[in-house]
């Protein structure tokens, strides 16, 4: 078991035939990724990678009964294409591109909720389950077969925790990157509950950041809900208030959303905290006694 | 990216909002043409910064002459303007708004922002304006009214009029405040808003609404697609470096700290500052060079890192995911070198093709020690330092 995604989740990309959807693309079908095609208005009908290219994703659902949808396209047209996919039957939207305007993702995301439509990211690296599917832009040779589900808002740190993860032997169930943008298309909470009930995850790496309150939701619900232990680094103890740090969500905005909050929430919910960002595996090995 | 003062009641006056007659002057002469083309005999004179708090700080002044329109300008124009809100080097005052003189009988304040927990963007408003908005949350909170707008619906004036009646508005201003709610809500979507405030927004002497102050935030993501907001940037209101960073893509922020940071991904750059601090290092910035860390973006991020005078030593700290290791490495030796790096340069590569990374590193000869690990790369650059 993982969440979201396994060896049979039939995955197209939009954004197919451009620089980076070409790029990714490679590398997932390299990594086993079931890749089934791809989208790019006016390109309908031609190969690209061996793969069938469609100028629709209505097309391309219905030729390949795609599952899932990974999106390269640049920020000005991800509305569209989110929507578009979403309105195609696509069951599972990963969205990559960063700088989607705020207001876009207003719409986006309150779409999708009333379809039904599960939406990670955007400004993610992705979603994977090591060793059967790879969706996105992480590198796919650090993770490892095994049991720790992460979820983190930054990429860099997902990789992080990744390769501690690695490095101590017990790899990864599935790997959620819900990106650092102010309204993501998966919360925290979401990602928690998907691991609370995977038989495969058995323990969790939870990776935040200043900005928002996405983190203290999340430690109100791993009170009431979350059994499984969980290890949570948040980035920013040295962040500046009122300076957005790379992230568009990355930022103390009057006060609140520190790391010191964050981090007190999650120990409160009986989170087990680290300072040090390279001390993530370090601190599940003891918490879990492996 | 934002807004001057009288750039926000520019379009709030294209919406049909109730703002003073006002003109925005570049040097004392054109202030006092200014006064001319308004009329009257009573006029305010505001300082035009990024910050709030310019009324204490002495940037804003009821004049009712032409000679004091001038005395001011001539103080204002050309320094910098320390408020509350700023830090101790100010903003620099290159434009004074003279307005018309508006009486008032009551101050009220209305904001809104793209609210992250309820994803709407959520309009605030309160009797208590004319104040720092964020201390009447903090203290009273009852005091500060909401109203959510759903993204599918859009603003409906219902919500324009719950708000008024709870302001205690009289029906003509509940009428006045209903136009500028859907006004604003209007520009807020229509350009891309992340902040806007009205404070005050104030009652006059003869019973109307009237926008008296404006500040405005656009999401920066959102600038590309509107020609007539970039023609509004401001460039002297923003720090210099991060200025020239965000001209190579590259997300600096300045801190006060002696220790350099280049590091790929905002989340990593920010772990690598904390962890600096763990190890009682400080650090002197946060720098993302981005997914593609390649040999000029690494010069650039190195030119940006040096320009700060108190950096005596740089981490470099990447995470190589769909890059090779050696080949940033191959960028940091080239960027050292051109450069001309004195400090201590410690260098963390992790990913693809780390191990042959740090031998390129080894073997270049330069000041650079390769790091095993982040802790140990953490560790070593604070020792470069003098410790902790």
């Amino acid at each position: 078991m993982s969440v979201l995604i396994n060896k049979d989740t039939k995955v197209i990309c939009q954004g197919f035939t451009g620089a980076q959807g070409t790029l990714h693309s490679e590398q997932a079908i390299e990594y086993g990724t079931k890749m089934v095609g791809g989208v790019t208005p006016g390109k309908g009908g031609t190969t690209h990678l061996g793969l069938p290219v469609f100028n629709t994703v209505a097309d391309a659902v219905e030729a390949t009964g795609a599952d899932a949808s990974v999106i390269y396209v640049p920020a000005a047209f991800c509305k569209d294409s989110i929507i578009e996919a979403a309105d195609a039957g696509i069951e599972l939207i990963v969205c990559i591109t960063e700088g989607i305007p705020a207001i876009d993702m207003l719409y986006v995301k309150e779409y999708v909720v009333r379809k039904g439509v599960r939406l990670i990211g955007p400004n993610c690296p992705g979603i994977i389950t090591p060793g059967e599917c790879k969706i996105g832009i992480m590198p796919g040779h650090i993770h490892q077969v095994g049991k720790v589900g992460i979820v983190s808002r930054s990429g860099t740190l997902t990789y992080e925790a990744v390769h501690q993860t690695t490095a101590l032997g017990f790899g990864q169930s599935t790997c959620i990157g819900i990106g650092g943008d102010p309204i993501p298309g998966t919360t925290f909470i979401d990602a928690l509950e998907l691991f609370q009930n995977d038989p495969q995850t058995e323990a969790i790496i939870m990776v935040g950041e200043i900005g928002g309150t996405a983190e203290d939701e999340a430690a109100a619900y791993i009170k009431e809900h979350v059994t499984k232990p969980i290890v949570s680094y948040i980035a920013g103890v040295t962040a500046p208030a009122g300076k957005r740090m790379g992230h568009a969500g990355a930022i103390i905005a009057g006060g609140k959303g520190t790391a010191a909050e964050k981090f007190a929430a999650l120990e409160a919910a009986g989170v087990k905290t680290v300072a040090n960002p390279s001390e993530m595996g370090l601190a599940l090995k003891e918490l879990t006694g492996w | 990216m934002n807004l001057h003062e009288y750039q926000a009641k520019q379009l709030f006056a294209q919406y049909g909002l109730p703002v003073s007659e006002g003109v925005a002057a570049k040097t004392p002469k054109e202030a006092a043409a200014a006064a001319d083309t308004i009329g009257g005999d009573k006029w305010v004179v505001k300082a035009q910064v990024h910050a709030g708090g310019r009324g204490k700080a002495g940037g804003v002044k009821l004049v009712s002459s032409k000679d004091e329109i001038i005395a001011f300008a001539k103080a204002q124009l050309g320094t910098n303007l320390v408020t509350y809100q700023t830090d101790e080097k100010g903003q620099p005052v290159n434009i004074i708004l003279v307005e018309t003189c508006t009486d008032i009988a009551q101050e009220l304040y209305l904001g809104a922002v793209v609210d992250r927990a309820s994803r709407r963007i959520t309009f605030m408003a309160s009797t208590e304006g004319g104040v720092d908005i964020e201390t009447v949350a903090e203290n009273t909170p009852e005091k500060i009214l909401k109203a959510e707008i759903d993204p599918l619906v859009g603003a409906q004036p219902y919500q324009a009029r719950q708000l008024a009646y709870k302001l205690g508005l009289n029906p003509t201003q509940v009428k006045q405040f209903t136009k500028i709610f859907l006004g604003l809500a209007a520009m807020f979507e229509d350009k891309d808003f992340a902040l806007l405030e009205i404070n005050p927004l104030v009652i006059t002497d003869e019973g109307n609404l009237h926008c008296l102050d404006g500040k405005i935030g656009i999401d920066g993501s959102a600038v590309l697609r509107h020609p007539d907001l970039q023609d509004m940037y401001d460039p002297t209101q923003e720090d210099e470096r991060e200025r020239l960073a965000a001209e190579w893509d590259l997300n600096y922020v300045a801190l006060d700290g002696n220790i350099g940071c280049m590091v790929n991904g905002a989340g990593l750059a920010m772990a690598t500052m904390d962890i600096i601090q763990l190890k009682g290092g400080k650090p002197a910035n946060f720098l993302d060079v981005g997914g593609g860390a390649t040999k000029e973006r690494v010069i650039e991020a190195f030119k940006i890192i040096l320009s700060d005078e108190s950096v005596e030593a740089v981490l470099v700290n990447i995470f190589g995911g769909i890059v090779r290791c050696d080949l940033i490495a191959e960028g940091i030796i080239g960027a050292v070198e051109e450069v001309g790096v004195k400090v201590p340069v410690v260098v963390r590569l992790e990913g693809n093709n780390a191990e042959l990374g740090a031998e390129v590193l080894r073997k270049s000869g330069l000041n650079i020690i390769a790091a095993e690990g982040f802790n140990d790369a953490a560790e070593k650059v604070v020792a470069s330092v003098g410790g902790a």
